[in-house]
């Protein structure tokens, strides 16, 4: 933690106003609110949350889609907020979405779809043939791949050429927006391996954002659990787990269907009212009435 | 017989396309009994819904064309039954919960609009009257059995104005309505958040309990297997490759494919090793 993070966001919000039937703006809807958190060189950061709790906005915002109503970014140390979504800025951070099906153009050649990152850039046309053919080695597709479309690939090679998209202009941050989440599991073990491995031989750093907790556990070395737009929790991802101190974090933890006993072992109870699971309201309303909540695993965040 | 429900047999399925035949299904056979819990697991492109859909009698024909094999339901086969027979089956002693909560509802009618219209012509196939205000009655009795805190008020509700949870919950009191025997889930809770999927799978397990049901349950999820069935069938190209209990199943399963599938699962204590895992299999 020493070293100035690669990727920081300070207070970072984002309100959408509410409109009523006649488009009259009635109040506003704080989608992310306050997020502050650093990214280190190197690691893979994940966030984890389920839907409507600000993920994806914070990606878009990363990424420039979207303006941010308060808070900055900073990229390795220069406050970028006002221009994310520059040339410049984008070929320091790029995108893994979610549905590869959706995200690759369907008219174009799987080296085209290549291609449009490396034009944009200005890299030189006389080397793009041999950088496309490295970036399908990087992702383990063979060579002759580049004259095929998206529909005549698996899913699972889908991705990986949105992989190889994404890694074209050498970007330092990777934002995988659940980059797996449309995949078999099997496929999904792959896809996640690869991801691995380019970290390392490349040096890229990651932000992983997705609601399967037990894949961010294998993958991130840090987490942020976000709730309604707020981040709860953040913190190394093994102590995280095995300590959650928040009881949004545990009951999201506590709800996964796992496959072994040591899961079990390590999960939470699922908090029960009335002989129903309670709902995430109710467990933080719950909080809110007993203020003496029971304190576990202090000292266990970094 | 008495004690299974449901027995499919050999079932052969061929979907043709452009005049290319595929067999989707080759030889699928299972059983469900009454009172059990049974999961139907599978990756895309394994058949498992194909052959929901066999069962429900809701496969479309053509492109699909049942080959062979018996789906045998309360000692009754399915196949050989009249069509007329059948219809009084569906939705009445077997009944289906799709997994698209939001697909599956009608935006612009109430809720207890659209399940009073559901008994209704379940009522007619199973040749019994009751009026609106029985159909209503009935209505708030189911909403209230998958643990709606006000059933009334949920019966009045447009779809929009209920939560994801909630509407699953109304698809499960749909399927609930003339009392079956047999439920078959389709993904159930997978559209949900996981907080959610947590109420939905608890909701279905205490039914089966209490309302003397069998659930089959299709899934990709091992974490929902385990979590909620007794025996489980794992299905891969159109075959069922592995079956047993569901503790047997992941404290010892026999097949590669199972093993591969079982440890492919990132685990929620770590230890997930992602590259050794591909390192073990054949690059694409």
């Amino acid at each position: 933690m020493s070293a100035a993070p690669l990727l920081e966001l300070v207070g970072l919000t984002k309100t959408f106003p509410v409109r009523n039937a006649f488009g009259r703006i009635t109040g506003e809807v704080r989608a992310v609110d306050g997020v502050s958190l650093g990214i280190d060189r190197g690691e893979v950061y994940g966030l984890a949350g389920e839907s409507g709790s600000g993920k994806s906005t914070i990606a878009r915002m990363i990424m420039g889609l979207t303006k941010p109503s308060a808070g900055d970014i900073f990229l390795e140390g220069r406050n970028i907020t006002g221009e994310s979504g520059t040339r410049a800025y984008g070929r320091k951070v790029q995108m893994v979405f979610q549905n590869p099906g959706s995200s690759l153009n369907p008219r174009r050649t799987v080296g085209q779809s290549i291609a449009v990152p490396l034009d944009a850039h200005g890299f030189p046309r006389a080397g793009r043939a041999a950088r496309i053919a490295e970036l399908l080695e990087m992702v383990q597709l063979p060579d002759e791949f580049v004259s095929r479309y998206p529909h005549e690939l698996s899913g699972g090679q889908q991705q990986r050429v949105a992989i190889a998209r994404a890694l074209a202009v050498e970007p330092s941050l990777i934002v995988l927006d659940e980059p797996t989440s449309a995949l078999d599991v099997s496929v999904q073990a792959r896809v996640i391996a690869l991801l691995i491995l380019l970290g390392r031989r490349l040096g890229l750093t990651f932000l992983f954002i997705s609601h399967d907790l037990s894949l961010v556990r294998n993958f991130a070395q840090r987490v942020g659990v976000l709730y309604l737009g707020k981040l709860v929790e953040t913190g190394r991802t093994a102590a995280i787990f095995e300590h959650p101190e928040h009881d949004y974090t545990r009951l999201l933890l506590a709800s996964v269907p796992v496959i072994s006993a040591e899961e079990e072992a390590i999960r939470p109870q699922l908090p029960i009212i009335n002989g129903e699971v309670a709902t995430a309201a109710e467990v933080l309303a719950g909080l809110a009435g007993t203020p003496a909540s029971p304190t576990q695993g202090r000292g266990q965040r970094v | 017989m008495s004690d299974v429900l449901l027995s499919v047999r050999n079932l052969a399925v061929d979907f043709s396309t452009y005049g290319q035949v595929n067999h989707v299904l080759n030889g699928v056979s299972l059983e469900v009994a009454p009172r059990s819990h049974v999961a139907l697991v599978g990756e895309s492109g394994s058949g498992k819904t194909v052959t929901m859909k066999a069962i429900m009698g809701i496969l479309r024909q053509p492109p699909a064309a049942i080959t062979g094999g018996e789906i045998v339901f309360d000692g009754r086969d399915l196949r050989t039954l009249a069509p007329a027979e059948r219809d009084r089956l569906r939705g009445t002693a077997m009944a289906m919960i799709f997994q698209n909560p939001m697909s599956s509802l009608n935006p612009v009618f109430t809720i207890a609009d659209q399940m009073a219209t559901i008994l209704k012509y379940a009522d007619r196939r199973l040749g019994r009257a009751r009026g609106r205000t029985g159909r209503i009655d009935r209505v708030h009795e189911v909403l209230a059995q998958v643990r709606m805190r006000d059933p009334e008020r949920v019966a009045r509700s447009h779809p929009i104005m209920l939560s994801g949870g909630m509407r699953q919950r109304v698809l499960i009191a749909m399927a609930l309505l003339s009392e079956p025997r047999l439920l078959i889930a389709d993904e159930p809770g997978t559209a949900l958040d996981v907080t959610t999927q947590a109420q939905i799978l608890k909701l279905l397990k205490d039914l089966v309990e209490e309302r003397n049901l069998a659930l089959l349950m299709i899934t990709h999820n091992l974490g929902v297997v385990r979590e909620t069935s007794s025996y489980v069938y794992v299905m891969h190209h159109g075959r069922i490759v592995e079956e047993a209990t569901t503790d047997a199943l992941f404290a010892n399963p026999r097949q590669a494919y199972t093993r591969n599938l079982i440890a492919s699962v990132p685990r929620l204590s770590g230890g997930t090793d992602f590259v050794a895992l591909a390192g073990a299999e054949a690059r694409p």
